[in-house]
């Protein structure tokens, strides 16, 4: 069929839009990974006052729909390359639901535990360090994998501001073969459920890995 | 600062027209969500095996698609084909069926979480098995599911906020008028930003209520 | 005897409860002393207030010398030589045993993870649990699990080991592994302070017996008198109704 060949000449332009949006994914993921897991430390651990002014903050980007805060980054009064914007937008949106999850981590591990270290007399950054991080990671991978998904199907929102991701890169393939855009954007969609199948496949593995007797499993 | 405050009044009403729209099409695309998210759902769970791996092979591959993906589909897509759809109608469908492969989950998730003991007492008692789902099993797995679903319904009116893109004349689509017509892109976003926060957190508050008014001591996702 | 712990007029509220009104007593090196009393007395608080988890609002602790509750001590310093067992064991959940017990030597005291190794492998045999080494306290019963608690206090080869409450939280057929482990170290001439509701245990390892009530020390002295012939009635009063409670021992 006509479309099929079509598809399989363009798959080269496909994977150049892929390559960008993995980019993305890797470059808003990390800067909301940073700033997510800062928030969620001072949410919990900092004084009134600091904590308060976190919760507000995460409250605002969570509230805020990404297109939004990506069309503002990216239309600030100087000079933004769309994958810079995108990076900051979506990574700031991003850092709000990742402090969710590291935030819900860090209040489910047993306080006992750390009054055990602090009587044994360890610092308390040795705490953080030897005690609550690991038992982080360990409790928030699985919610983590799940924000992974969402933010691989984010990347498409990098259309707007002109980003050659996936579906921009779809759009012009279909303007310059007149091909099928049902067919086509429908080929752009398995391109992700692809994608977060494999990132799934890959952190189901790392949970795994990282899992030790005491904490729930999520799956069988 | 001031400047913005003017800009802000001058333009609010052309915004206000346009959050109408957003409204409806939120208001739509949710009720979609829900409905066939419930029964989506209820098919996976009580559906015979074929039922079931259709529902489920049709879930799991939805669940990888964006939601522009879903909606350059249902109004480009079907467009080629000849089936042309009002934008409005086409972003109502394409929220409403990506939401509902969420919401068939939470629901999912939520019937498996009532106790096994409620079905068994249920049918001890004689209901037939819709019987027992409906009067037993239903109403304890809608409380259990309001939290996710909520949750859900949020991130719907957030995603509402790309309709703009196929020619919905929603808030963003006026705050791109009014930003481009004055050539103020930055302040005109802002101000849609805002009113979006304000609708946002007025929905949160008011499903916060409702999840309280709705709660039953001792029913809870996390058992002990 | 040198005396390891002077805890002077101890005094602790909590809002407009007083828990501890001007609680004193010396702990000699190698003696146990065991602290008995109500719920509410105030006997967790007062560990507590030692290894200045909960700081008292006035009065002072003073280990060998160095004074707790002086804002110039090292505080972490100080705690690593106190070893405390708490009555929910509060084991490291990401760590097996061997990473518990090694644990205080490895990441407080700064030693080589060998050398910690070394040391924990050997408390682990003080209590029993060598073969249990490699197994996450999630896969151990709670007596197992609080003998590697008191193992792993042990590992900070400290001067002094609070228990509180050690036994309340496991089943009763556990209760005796943990106990045994305790007599031992006491036997061996380890500085213990121990806060129990197990009459039969304390009555017997107890060098010296404390009745605590609403905060205050209702009466002193050792086992043999404390607990045959309380001079002060309450005192009485408790023990008849623990006795009746557990049955005589």
């Amino acid at each position: 069929m006509h479309i099929f060949s079509v598809i399989l000449s363009e798959l080269p332009q496909f994977l150049k839009g892929i390559l960008i949006a993995i980019k993305l994914a890797a470059g808003l993921l990390t800067f909301g990974f940073i700033l997510g897991m800062t928030m969620a430390m001072l949410e919990v651990f900092g004084n009134k006052i600091i904590s308060k002014i976190t919760s507000f903050i995460r409250k605002l980007l969570w509230g805020i729909p990404q297109i939004i805060l990506l069309l503002l980054v990216f239309y600030l009064p100087f000079d933004m390359n769309p994958m810079i914007a995108a990076i900051i937008a979506l990574g700031l949106c991003s850092s709000a639901f990742q402090s969710q999850i590291f935030r819900g981590a860090i209040l489910s591990i047993d306080p006992g535990q750390i009054e055990a270290a602090k009587a044994m007399g360890l610092k308390s950054w040795k705490i953080l360090l030897y005690i609550i991080l690991p038992q982080i990671m360990i409790l928030s991978v699985g919610p983590w994998t799940n924000e992974f998904s969402s933010e691989i199907k984010d990347t498409s929102l990098a259309y707007v501001v002109g980003l050659i991701e996936i579906m921009r890169q779809a759009r012009y393939i279909i303007t310059y073969t007149y091909g099928n855009s049902l067919a086509i954007f429908f080929f752009a969609g398995l391109i992700y459920f692809v994608l977060t199948k494999i990132g799934n496949t890959i952190f189901f593995k790392i949970e795994d890995l990282l899992w030790v007797p005491g904490f729930e499993k999520r799956r069988e | 600062m001031k400047d913005f405050i003017v800009f802000a009044w001058k333009i609010l009403p052309s915004l206000l027209k346009g959050t109408i729209l957003t409204i409806e099409l939120s208001i739509v695309c949710i009720s979609i969500g829900i409905l066939f998210g419930i029964i989506l759902g209820i098919a996976r769970v009580y559906g015979n095996k074929p039922v079931y791996w259709i529902v489920t092979v049709y879930v799991e591959i939805l669940r990888g698609f964006p939601c522009m993906v879903l909606l350059f589909i249902i109004y480009y897509g079907l467009g080629d084909i000849g089936i042309l759809l009002n934008p409005v109608l086409a972003a109502g469908l394409a929220l409403g069926i990506n939401t509902s492969v969420y919401q068939a989950e939470y629901f999912r998730g939520a019937i498996l979480a009532v106790k096994p003991g409620q079905m068994v007492a249920a049918k001890s008692m004689g209901l037939s098995k819709w019987k027992a789902i409906r009067y037993v099993i239903f109403p304890q797995a809608i409380r259990l599911v309001l939290p996710s679903s909520s949750n859900e319904i949020i991130y719907m009116v957030k995603y509402s906020s790309i309709a703009f893109i196929v020619g919905v004349q929603d808030l963003m689509a006026r705050a791109n008028i009014e930003g481009s017509f004055y050539f103020k892109y930055f302040e005109a976003y802002l101000i849609a930003a805002l009113i979006y926060l304000v609708i946002i957190f007025s929905l949160t508050k008011i499903l916060e209520i409702l999840e309280k008014k709705a709660s039953i001591p001792g029913l809870q996702l996390r058992q002990g | 005897m040198p005396i390891t712990l002077q805890v002077e007029n101890l005094k602790k509220s909590f809002g407009n409860l007083e828990v501890l009104k001007k609680v004193s007593f010396n702990l000699e090196k190698g003696k146990t002393m065991v602290v008995i009393g109500p719920s509410g007395s105030g006997k967790s608080t007062l560990l507590r207030c030692i290894n200045q988890l909960t700081p008292p609002d006035s009065g002072s602790v003073v280990l060998d010398g160095i004074e707790l509750t002086n804002n110039k001590t090292d505080l972490n310093e100080a705690r690593s030589e106190i070893g405390f067992v708490f009555q929910n064991f509060n084991l490291i959940t990401h760590l097996n045993v061997l990473g518990n017990v090694s644990f205080g030597p490895l990441r407080v005291k700064g030693k080589s993870k060998k050398d910690s190794n070394d040391i924990a492998m050997e408390e682990l045999k003080k209590v029993g649990l060598e073969d249990k080494a490699f197994s996450y306290p999630a896969e151990l019963s709670g007596g197992q699990q609080q003998r590697v608690s008191i193992a792993r206090a042990l590992a900070l080869n400290p001067k002094l080991i609070l228990f509180d409450e050690p036994t309340s939280a496991l089943d009763p057929e556990l209760i005796g592994e943990v106990l045994d482990v305790i007599i031992k170290l006491a036997k061996e001439g380890m500085t213990s302070l121990i806060v129990t509701h197990e009459m039969g245990f304390a009555r017997s390892i107890a060098d010296e017996a404390i009745f605590l009530e609403n905060g205050i020390i209702l009466e002193k002295g050792p086992p043999k008198d404390l607990f045959s012939n309380p001079k002060n009635k309450r005192t009485m009063d408790f023990l008849q109704k623990i006795s009746q409670l557990y049955g005589e021992e």
